[in-house]
This record gives structure tokens, C-alpha cells and sequence, in this order.
């Protein structure tokens, strides 16, 4: 026992096997969401290569067309397909759209805002980035 | 600490008919003494109809009195025995043994909640969330007088509300929230579903007061729909989707 508060922490935050898909879509979403920012920092690193003139920008291009560069590449391609179409699912339910309506409960009182728009909204959010990973796949080493 | 102690082994003055057992492993700390938490693992009968809380009540009758456990109705009405059993907040009055498909049942202190001892923890943080959003009607005129009557409402009015109202303060709720997990100041999803629960009802003036008082770092932009809390809730309360609600009214999608 480390903390008075008896917090779970970060693992118990990321751990996605007890509360079903949505927590899934949960940690899916911090994950990709800290990737992307990753990958954004990366980027303007990468883009500033241009100050070093033709050679450098080249050279440091040709980093991204290795077998490697490609599969991260397709990973950003993943999580920034995930990260925006969950990210309209979740900002809709903000919103309180597709949240459900509030009525008496009856048992086993499955909650109404855990419904399958927002279960469809996850797999799909998980389906389309397949997608797009795998469309990325092909064009990148289908050269 | 571990130790595997049977009823059958007891000289015990209860009859013991059923011929099932599971294991219960109950955790064991005490704050004042301990370093770290143990388990001390229990052989318990059990019918199809056992409840976890009766199953801790036998080991504290045959075997260990001194385990501390905090429960008063047995029927999921007062809110007390919320524990994480196999891993998942639960009350333990309302969970049956045989319905958690498992020979072993492990029986852990709520996360989230700093730990008195054994399975029995503090609420102060709750019901300090709780009353900070004004759990109550605010109006001008709450006082009745003599020849008024009481506020009357519509069952479509009362319907935006009611169930919410059906929240025990168990805390299961908080015990399951990623970001309770990691954000001590959160106000939680008990005390938003609550704030909710006031902002809807038609009686109500106390809107705006509410409103600013969850609208800071650590209050409502906190809830990121995990949804938890809803999968938790033993009362069919659904505290993701009155927080969503709640969220509508400050993005200006609800008035």
C-alpha cells in the first residue's frame, strides 16, 4: 500500500479488461492521442530539416522509406484515423447526443448511455483504422 | 499471512448443508501497522442463493472475527458493503457467489478510497464531493406557508430526474472511474450524476449555482465517457449519461 488515498494509478487507469469495449475505446484513444502528439513533434523536427537546405531535407526523407519508417508511418495513419472518428463519437456524447434519455431504471439496468450507437461508434472508429492502415501498407511497400 | 481454514473443520454450532465451497480470499490492512495488504484465504459453503457479504459474514462468525467489513441492510439500499470482488466494484450484499462463475472470490477494498482497514474504507472524500454541489432544492421560496401546498410536478417532469435520485452514495461509482484513479481533486462522477439530478429537476432554481461550482479543472471536463461508473452502478443509476446531460447544458445544447 504505497498511497493513503488507495488510488489504482495509471495502471488500473490503462488496465481495458474490466468495463468492456468502451474502456477499450478509452485507453485507445489517450494512447493514440499521446502518439499523434508525439508524432507531432516530431513532424516540425522533421519539416525543419528544410533550413538545411535540399540535401538535408532529402536525406533526412529518405529516414521514412525504410521498412521501418513505413510501419511507423502506418501506425500514425491508425491512430489518427481512430483518434478522429472516436473523437467525433466522444464529442457528440459531451454533447449529450446519443447519450440516451433519462427514464426508471429497470433491472438488470444496462445503462442506456453505454448503447450500441456508441458500441457501433467504437468498432467503427476501430474498423476504419484498420482500414486505412492496411490501404497504407499497400501503397507504401506495394511500390 | 495466507492461511486456508475450513467450516468443515470447526466445531461450529450453525448446520453446514451445502456440499459447494469456493475459496474467499479477503485482503487484509491495517493502515496503523501494516506495510502492505495481505490475503488470508477462507474455505466457505455456499448455496445457489449465498451472498458475498453472507459469505464474509460466515468467516467473521467461524474463523476471524476481527475482519473489518462496514454493512447494515443486505438488500442494496443503504450503499455500505461497496468492495472490489474478482476484480470489479460491486456491493457485496447484492452480488451472489454462484453468479460469478469462479471458485476463487477475491474480496479487496474499493479503489479510490483511502482504506480504514480490511475491506471497510473512508467516505469522507465522497460525501465532501457530494455536498459541494448543493444536493438540495434551491429556491426562494422553499419554506411553505400555511395555506400553500407542495410543488407539484408532471411524470414527464419528474422522469428527467428520477433516476437519479436513485443514487445510495456506494461509491462504486468512483471506485471505477479512470480518471478517480489518478486525479485525487476529481469531484467525481457520483457528485456530477448528483449535480445532474438537481439541474433537471423542474423544482429547482439552483442551476447556475451548480453549474459554475462543476465548471473548474478538476470538475466535469475531468469525465472523458469512459463509462465505467454506468457499468458499476448497482441502482440502474447511469452516471455517464447525467454527466453528458449535465455537460449539454454549459456547451449550450441543453437550456
Amino acid at each position: 500500500m504505497t498511497s493513503d488515498e488507495h488510488k489504482e494509478g495509471i495502471r488500473g487507469m490503462a488496465n481495458p479488461s474490466r468495463y468492456g469495449i468502451e474502456r477499450v475505446a478509452y485507453l485507445l484513444m489517450r494512447l493514440s492521442g499521446l502518439g499523434l502528439l508525439a508524432y507531432f513533434v516530431a513532424h516540425i523536427y522533421e519539416t525543419s530539416n528544410i533550413l538545411r537546405g535540399q540535401v538535408g531535407w532529402d536525406e533526412f526523407l529518405e529516414l521514412t522509406q525504410t521498412t521501418e519508417g513505413h510501419i511507423f508511418l502506418t501506425v500514425v495513419i491508425g491512430m489518427c484515423v481512430f483518434h478522429t472518428v472516436n473523437g467525433v463519437r466522444v464529442m457528440l456524447g459531451h454533447g449529450g447526443v446519443g447519450v440516451g434519455k433519462p427514464t426508471r431504471p429497470d433491472y438488470p439496468y444496462d445503462p442506456a448511455s453505454q448503447n450500441y450507437r456508441h458500441k457501433i461508434g467504437i468498432y467503427s472508429a476501430i474498423v476504419l483504422a484498420a482500414a486505412a492502415m492496411m490501404y497504407g501498407l499497400a501503397v507504401m511497400f506495394g511500390e | 499471512m495466507a492461511q486456508v481454514s475450513s467450516i468443515a473443520d470447526e466445531q461450529t454450532s450453525t448446520p453446514v448443508s451445502s456440499s459447494k465451497s469456493i475459496t474467499l480470499r479477503i485482503s487484509r490492512y491495517n493502515p496503523k501497522h501494516d506495510e502492505s495488504s495481505q490475503f488470508m484465504e477462507f474455505s466457505v459453503p455456499y448455496e445457489k442463493w449465498t451472498t458475498v457479504l453472507e459469505a464474509i459474514l460466515e468467516v467473521k462468525k467461524h474463523f476471524d472475527h476481527s475482519v473489518a467489513v462496514r454493512y447494515s441492510c443486505r438488500q442494496a439500499t443503504c450503499g455500505s458493503c461497496g468492495m472490489m470482488i474478482n476484480g470489479k466494484p460491486r456491493l457485496a450484499c447484492f452480488t451472489k457467489i454462484s453468479e460469478l462463475n469462479s471458485n476463487v472470490i477475491t474480496v479487496e477494498p474499493m479503489n479510490n478510497f483511502p482504506i480504514i482497514r480490511d475491506l471497510a474504507v473512508k467516505f469522507e472524500r465522497l460525501f465532501d464531493s457530494h455536498h459541494k454541489i448543493k444536493p438540495y432544492l434551491i429556491r426562494d421560496d422553499s419554506e411553505l406557508e400555511s395555506d400553500e401546498r407542495e410543488f407539484l410536478q408532471s411524470p414527464k417532469e419528474v422522469e428527467q430526474y428520477i433516476q437519479f435520485a436513485n443514487c445510495i452514495k456506494c461509491g462504486l461509482c468512483n471506485s471505477a472511474c479512470p480518471t478517480m484513479a489518478t486525479d485525487s481533486s476529481f469531484v467525481g462522477p457520483q457528485a456530477l450524476a448528483q449535480a445532474y439530478r438537481y439541474v433537471a429537476d423542474s423544482r429547482d432554481k439552483g442551476k447556475d449555482t451548480r453549474l459554475k461550482i462543476i465548471d473548474e479543472s478538476h470538475g466535469i471536463w475531468r469525465c472523458h465517457f469512459a463509462g465505467s461508473c454506468s457499468q458499476v452502478c448497482p441502482k440502474g443509476v447511469d452516471p455517464a449519461m447525467g454527466i453528458q446531460l449535465l455537460r449539454g447544458y454549459l456547451l449550450g445544447f441543453r437550456s
